[in-house]
């Protein structure tokens, strides 16, 4: 009897790891047609994990938060959320998909196209990627110039048709739809327009620059657009 | 110091010591997992990184405990008496059920035998599928889906039964004493471990406990002992 519960939990174990990607769909499937919200508290149930590299993140709102933009670029500026408000918003619906394993379906973003502002600025002749910094003092991010101007990248200022919350980085975030949700930088405060690419934050720490979902970082999901 | 003669030595230095730090490498790893998990506490702690790198540390060490213990011959005893269940054990596991009041036992009764399998099983697969989702390049990215499925069930799962087994040491000072300062009181192990040859010696032999149980006694159990219980 007493080793037996070893060896049974050790099979079990081995079992679940080649179950597990079916039991988990399973798993997604019921939790999507929930209506209680109650599978919310199931292990690696869906929605959105809460991520911070850092210990607090300060509050930003309509008075205190601006955008930079500046780097390679004609006219630097800065917006208030009222200046993006008041810029063309486009709305997106993909699946949002984490590197750590967890997908969102058809999640709602929008916001003004990152293109936008880039032309707004003004891109300087030399310039190939763009830099990302946040106001939560240390994470970053960056994509290369030609990214950076696809038609599914946005600053975000809505998620599932609200204003974006403080713990999804708002007021204000990116939203990067064809890769994994680490390039979609929370809590952005600047824009900056530069001569190569640099690593983001995670970047430096192993994870592939260009995180297209499902052809990098080692992992096959679907790709989410 | 001399022992009293109404204590009994239950758990030795080692034993004491590899229960102590595999708790505090367990603990740690579950507090970590619920900053890394709960999206509240996540919140109030972020810092992902350094979270992130406790949690591995820690569940790596996770084993190191039992095996250093593994030199010690004490630990090797109650491993291996963990690991057996006998006729009595059967008997407890019944009466249990049965809300009897007669529940045979030796050193250790068969619930503590089965949470003692349960931790090393649920040792093996939580640390098993934790290297799967660490070591990420060297298996397919379905089995590290697989692993992290397992991973979180079983931390939910081991989650509450060690609240179960803080539970039951809560209601029970003189176990709680035994792990703490090694010695429990003779009457409560021979109510508590009627079977336990240390707390119900044969009458004649009773000036020499040593000699009545071959597999529990050790030179650890020679007499006097310190009052710390030293390790061979």
């Amino acid at each position: 009897m007493g080793r037996r519960v070893v060896l049974g939990l050790l099979g079990l174990g081995a079992a679940g790891v080649a179950a597990g990607p079916y039991l988990q769909r399973a798993q997604d499937t019921v939790a999507g047609k929930d209506p209680t919200g109650l599978t919310g508290l199931l292990p690696g149930g869906g929605g959105f994990r809460y991520y911070s590299v850092v210990s607090s993140v300060p509050s930003r709102g309509p008075d205190t938060y601006t955008l930079t933009v500046d780097g390679l670029v004609e006219r630097p500026g800065s917006y208030r959320l009222a200046d993006l408000r008041a810029m063309p918003q486009r709305r997106i619906v993909r699946d949002v998909q984490c590197v750590t394993g967890w997908r969102v379906p058809a999640t709602p973003f929008e916001g003004v196209p990152l293109a936008h502002l880039l032309d707004a600025a003004g891109v300087a002749a030399g310039a190939a990627a763009v830099r990302f910094s946040c106001f939560d003092g240390e994470y970053t991010e960056s994509l290369t110039l030609e990214q950076a101007r696809r038609d599914d990248v946005v600053v975000a200022l809505k998620l599932q048709d609200a204003p974006i919350s403080h713990s999804h980085g708002g007021p204000v975030r990116l939203y990067v739809a064809p890769m994994y949700f680490y390039k979609s930088a929370k809590w952005l405060s600047g824009i900056t327009v530069t001569d190569k690419v640099e690593p983001g934050y995670w970047e430096r720490l192993g994870y592939d620059v260009d995180a297209w979902v499902g052809r990098s970082n080692g992992r096959d999901d679907a790709p989410t657009a | 110091m001399r022992r009293p003669p109404d204590l009994l030595l239950r758990f030795t230095r080692a034993e004491r010591w590899v229960h102590r730090a595999t708790a505090a490498l367990m603990l740690t790893c579950l507090a970590t997992a619920a900053c890394l998990y709960l999206t509240p506490l996540a919140e109030l702690v972020g810092r992902r990184r350094l979270v992130v790198t406790v949690h591995v540390w820690c569940g790596l060490a996770l084993p190191a405990p039992l095996l250093l213990g593994l030199a010690f011959r004490a630990v090797r005893a109650d491993l291996s008496g963990l690991s057996r269940f006998g006729p009595a054990d059967w008997v407890w596991l019944r009466a249990v059920r049965a809300r009897a009041s007669y529940r045979p036992a030796g050193k250790f009764n068969a619930g503590q035998k089965l949470y003692a399998q349960w931790t090393l099983g649920a040792m093996l697969v939580i640390l098993g599928t934790g290297l799967l989702m660490w070591l990420t390049h060297l298996t397919p990215p379905a089995w590290r889906t697989g692993a992290t499925f397992v991973h979180d069930w079983l931390a939910a799962a081991i989650a509450v039964v060690t609240a179960g087994h803080v539970r039951m040491a809560v209601r029970d000072p003189e176990a709680r004493r035994g792990m703490r300062t090694g010695l429990v009181d003779r009457r409560w192990a021979e109510r508590e471990h009627p079977l336990w040859p240390e707390a119900n010696p044969a009458p004649e032999a009773s000036p020499a406990p040593e000699e009545s149980g071959p597999e529990e006694s050790g030179p650890e159990e020679s007499v006097p002992v310190t009052e710390d219980g030293r390790s061979s």
